[in-house]
């Protein structure tokens, strides 16, 4: 059953990240670039589905397990150096593209070859950082 | 200056309510957070029963254009970067969002929902680092 309903929200995901115009770099870029002609569309995206989500959270925080069954937890840690360092990176990378990694496994899917490339790289860069902590941090996991 | 010719306000905040939607659906099925580079990561870190899951979403985002394409005609996109630069910009994409645990799904759209401090400093710093590097590509001169 998680799969499944993982696999229609994957559809789902997808579905508004296509009619939100998001799976087009160039539109991303456009709202990336404030001091030229800018293009607000992305903020409007965010606002949108963070007003759904906030009513979803609401929710979440008076159960404890999903609907399907399973634990609903999740712990808040502190801000630190690796979520600020990690984020500017991640920042970089996408303002250089256009691409964050949603839209582009959808643009993947819709048959982009620049979007495959752009999407092994970007498994290349996860897998790099995997061996990189397994590497730095034997046994402290 | 806003640009008028491709704002698109109605399609966008129609999108972004299809993405709160889904975000909201796997939160309250799964209990599990629609974060696109965490449910990727994750692949990288298996665990007994925590695995297909995973790919049955992301295969979900793959096929999403042909779904969409039997309903409606899939938009166009404009990739503008060359391969060196989609190369380098995914090497980054990848490693920054394990390194900072989030994307602009799991911070950017679940973060702020969930009113996360954490999340609300990820998305300045990835969205303050985006505006600078667009703006040192497109408006210092080389």
């Amino acid at each position: 059953m998680h799969s499944l309903s993982a696999f229609f929200v994957g559809v789902l995901f997808g579905a508004g990240l296509i009619v939100s115009g998001m799976t087009d770099p160039s539109k991303v870029i456009g709202f990336l670039d404030i001091a030229g002609s800018w293009d607000p569309s992305l903020g409007l995206v965010m606002g949108g589905a963070v007003s759904v989500g906030l009513i979803a959270f609401y929710v979440a925080r008076r159960r404890t397990t999903a609907f399907l069954g399973g634990t609903m937890a999740f712990a808040e840690r502190q801000i630190d150096r690796r979520l600020i360092l990690g984020s500017l990176v991640f920042g970089i990378g996408w303002g250089l593209a256009g691409f964050c990694p949603g839209p582009a496994l959808v643009a993947f899917g819709a048959g982009y070859d620049k979007a495959v490339v752009f999407t092994i790289a970007m498994l290349a860069g996860m897998a790099l950082f995997e061996l990189a902590e397994r590497f730095l941090n034997e046994g402290t996991r | 200056m806003i640009d008028w010719a491709h704002f698109t306000p109605w399609s966008a905040l129609a999108g972004g309510l299809v993405i709160g939607a889904a975000a909201a659906l796997l939160l309250l099925l799964n209990g599990r957070i629609a974060g696109i580079s965490g449910i990727l990561g994750g692949l990288f870190r298996p665990m007994p029963g925590d695995t297909a899951w995973r790919i049955a979403f992301v295969v979900g985002l793959l096929f999403s254009p042909a779904l969409y394409g039997l309903f409606a005609r899939l938009p166009s996109a404009t990739i503008e970067a060359g391969y060196p630069v989609l190369i380098l910009a995914g090497l980054l994409v990848g490693a920054g969002t394990r390194y900072g645990s989030g994307c602009t799904s799991g911070h950017g759209v679940c973060g702020l929902s969930r009113l996360s401090p954490r999340s609300f400093a990820a998305t300045g710093a990835f969205m303050a680092a985006g505006f600078a590097t667009v703006f040192i590509i497109r408006h210092l001169p080389a």
